[in-house]
């Protein structure tokens, strides 16, 4: 009889101890495939949603480079030989998202003419604060932001105090057919480099 | 970590919840049979995050909803993943619901007290079938807009308010962008939105009564977690894995972008609405009542008879009916669907047409029915990929959407001008539709090299492909056709070559401008031929000859003489008095508005006819 029920302990002992071990195997598993099943549609949809980080300079897209884009934007003629700089729209094929839009306004530039020489030099109109136009004064001969009163000395330099972390952003120009090409490019604000968008 | 636990449970019972959530009780231990209910949830659960990611990138107009499920198939990264988990998880969850149905009929799950769920159940099925019907108009294909097109013209078969409801439903009377906001917003809201709310109490009232086991001593009882679980994520697991072998296999499709103008022969439901389609046609010739019978009345009394489930279920003999009659619903749903994706491939599949001659017999108009979707389905994937190489040719897609891509574009539109404008006389190889007999000349390759020696040919120039047909042709005595069967024979066969070349060569065919360009000399010899051969008796050619006897061959097929030939054939430049039958589409071009055709088709047409469209560079293999 002892012996009888000594084994039969025994064997619900090594049952328990199996079923303990299924249990832990199945909580297991259980998990991982759990996980495994839940990640794969949000892996999908954090792949999509991450598209804007990738660059896409390669070809299609809005064709952003580290160089910027070659753009014709003014006579010759239309700067003064006073070096007072000027206003123009910067016109090209704008593109957003799937949209292509021929020759609209990508940005804005100031334009002018180094006294004295053919040299041409340009200025991203956009404020390298926070973001706003700044606004040529001709009177004072300074570039003034209106949202934070950044003010930029006629080349470009930052004038002191200013809550503009650098100097104007200037472009790369090229005078070819007695024209204005330059290099257009946005660039990100509140940084001390000159970072550009791509 | 444990105190934190504590402080949480302490405050929120947050043990409580998550143990009457894992810990439920399954009599009989757990089984394969109860996968299916979480399955759903798990699909539902996809369907949910990858719709709002889908969100983030699709824009919901007439002029943006194709634009931006291009963007996102073609374009973002990992897109077509998205996109196609999306499509086909939501063909899997119908599978999975008809499972589910099956188990929980089959097992008798239905009886009391489970009645309200089983209600709440067919409720949650058909809110399943409204995203499925609302979702496949979103990309605003041509598939889509006109699957959904049928199915909004049926709604407004309902007596009494029907016109009223489709109006709401549509956003106005016809298909626009406020069909598209409504359709989204019941997509992406409304309908989601009832969902989890059913779905809670679908899920509470389940917990309340506890699982229903039919048979609850056959194995030790055990809890949710983690024996069924494990099997409900391996059953998850098992979806999931061929969901994503049909996405890698096939990917989601998007058609054209949806074109109201240019009707769509094949258009047809998703595959799991394919039975309601085929059991509408059983009514067809009932006019508006037996549209309103197949389409609204049996489907209502289907949906019936399946509420009505639990209490015909309470005696043993109801439950057989019910589950006979599921089982019968559900044989006649797959011989629906196979009847009637039979219908639209046998032409496909049987391989060869009928036999019998008969025109009118059953079979024959069956089999052109077929040939005729085949062809439709074919064109539309052409059309497809055509609208893809455009937008990559534009470098995007311009603000009127990508339909007007495809407006001005000569390759799509030159067959459709043709086959409405050209093709009841004129044959040519790629026009989709044939007319009977042609009565004017084959314009396949006209003006080159080829088509040109064809009409100096002897044999040819009296046949189906160049004057036999028309008033020009020997019988009415026809002086082309006789200056070409008694000079030609007599003349240098290498002369004539010259000649043909140098007639062709006044098309400027940009097919032929490398040859032109290579064979500069010849084609020079080939003038003073095109004089010396005698053509100039009756033609105008540069400065000799006159108008009025035959048409000019100056620039002979180029595209301002194309211009000018289909604007108005009897002008003296042309065939003058010896226009035979055909129509002046352009006579005015001072009135373009009072002209049949409008400058920009005639423009598409032209071009059309040189072979003169956009060309994608050879894809490097």
């Amino acid at each position: 009889m002892q012996s009888s029920r000594e084994s039969t302990d025994l064997e619900s002992d090594l049952e328990a101890a199996g079923t303990r071990r299924r249990g832990f195997l199945s909580r297991i598993a259980a998990a991982v495939v759990g996980s495994l099943v839940a990640l794969v549609p949000m892996a999908a949809g954090l792949l999509t949603f991450l598209d804007p980080l990738r660059s896409r300079a390669k070809g299609g897209g809005d064709g952003r480079s580290n160089r910027g884009r070659l753009v014709r934007v003014a006579p010759l003629d239309a700067l003064g030989a006073d070096g007072v700089p000027r206003q123009f729209q910067v016109v090209a094929d704008r593109f957003d998202a799937w949209n292509r839009f021929p020759d609209e306004s990508i940005g804005v530039v100031y334009l002018r003419r180094v006294p004295g020489s053919n040299d041409v030099q340009a200025f991203n109109a956009t404020c390298p604060h926070l973001g706003c136009f700044v606004a040529f004064k001709p009177d004072r001969g300074i570039y003034q932001c209106p949202c934070h009163e950044s003010a930029f000395k006629i080349d470009g330099a930052m004038i002191h105090p200013t809550p503009s972390p650098r100097d104007l952003d200037e472009l790369r120009t090229e005078v070819k057919d007695n024209a204005v090409w330059v290099w257009y490019q946005d660039f990100y604000t509140g940084k001390e480099q000159k970072k550009p968008k791509t | 970590m444990k105190a934190v636990l504590n402080w949480l449970d302490h405050r929120t019972g947050i043990r409580a919840v998550l143990h009457a959530a894992l810990y439920e009780h399954i009599p009989g231990g757990a089984r394969w049979r109860y996968v299916w209910g979480s399955t759903l949830v798990f699909a539902f659960v996809v369907q949910l995050v990858t719709g709002v990611f889908l969100w983030m990138a699709y824009s919901p107009s007439g002029h943006t909803a194709w634009e931006s499920v291009y963007y996102i198939q073609n374009e973002m990264q990992g897109g077509w993943l998205l996109r196609g988990l999306h499509h086909f998880m939501a063909q899997a969850m119908v599978i999975l619901l008809a499972f589910h149905l099956m188990q929980v009929v089959i097992d008798g799950a239905y009886r009391a007290p489970r009645e309200v769920n089983f209600l709440l159940g067919l409720i949650l099925m058909q809110i399943v079938l409204g995203l499925s019907l609302t979702g496949y108009l979103l990309p605003w294909d041509q598939k889509g807009y006109w699957a959904t097109r049928v199915a909004t013209n049926l709604m407004g078969l309902v007596p009494i308010l029907g016109t009223q409801l489709q109006k709401l439903v549509v956003g106005g009377a016809d298909y626009g962008h406020h069909t598209l906001t409504r359709f989204f917003a019941l997509h992406a809201g409304v309908l989601p939105g009832l969902l989890l709310g059913l779905l809670v109490l679908h899920l509470a009232i389940f917990r309340r009564h506890g699982i229903h086991a039919p048979d609850p001593h056959r194995r030790p009882d055990t809890t949710f977690w983690p024996d069924q679980i494990l099997k409900d994520s391996v059953a998850c697991l098992a979806v999931l894995a061929v969901v994503l072998f049909v996405v890698v296999r096939l990917g989601a499709d998007l058609g054209a972008p949806a074109d109201p103008s240019h009707e769509y022969s094949a258009a047809r439901p998703e595959w799991y609405f394919l039975f309601l389609f085929q059991f509408l046609k059983l009514f067809e010739g009932g006019g508006e009542t037996g549209e309103l019978i197949g389409g609204i009345v049996v489907p209502f009394l289907v949906l019936l008879a399946l509420f009505a489930m639990p209490w015909v279920g309470r005696w043993k003999l109801g439950h057989r009916f019910n589950v006979g009659l599921l089982l019968c619903l559900l044989a006649g749903i797959g011989v629906l669907t196979a009847q009637a994706l039979y219908a639209d491939n046998r032409a496909q599949w049987a391989g060869k047409p009928p036999s019998t001659a008969d025109k009118d017999s059953p079979e024959v108009k069956r089999y052109e029915a077929s040939s005729g979707y085949l062809r439709a389905r074919h064109h539309a994937e052409m059309e497809a990929e055509r609208v893809i190489e455009l937008i990559k040719h534009n470098k995007g897609i311009p603000a009127g959407g990508a339909l007007t891509l495809l407006r001005d574009d000569p390759k799509t539109q030159g067959p459709r001008l043709f086959a409405r404008w050209c093709a009841s006389c004129h044959l040519h190889d790629d026009s989709p539709e044939i007319f009977g007999q042609p009565s004017a000349p084959d314009l396949t390759g006209f003006g080159s090299r080829k088509w040109i020696a064809g009409l100096v040919d002897p044999k040819q120039v009296d046949g189906p492909h160049y004057f036999g047909n028309t008033s020009h042709n020997g019988e009415n005595g026809g002086q082309m056709v006789e200056f070409i069967k008694t000079t030609m024979p007599e003349l240098e066969p290498a002369d004539v070559a010259k000649a043909v070349a140098a007639l062709s060569a006044q098309a400027q065919l940009g097919s032929q401008h490398d040859m032109d360009k290579k064979d500069a000399a010849m084609i020079q010899e080939g003038i003073e031929q095109i004089e010396l051969l005698g053509c100039i008796d009756c033609h105008k050619f540069r400065d000799l000859g006159d108008l009025g006897t035959a048409p000019d061959l100056t620039g002979y097929a180029s595209r301002e003489w194309l211009l000018g030939m289909i604007s108005n054939p009897a002008h003296e430049r042309f065939y003058g008095e010896n226009n035979d039958r055909m129509p002046a589409f352009a006579a005015n071009p001072d009135d373009p508005k009072s002209n049949t055709l409008s400058p920009k088709n005639l423009d598409l047409l032209v071009a059309w006819l040189r072979g003169e469209w956009h060309r994608p560079p050879r894809a490097k293999r």
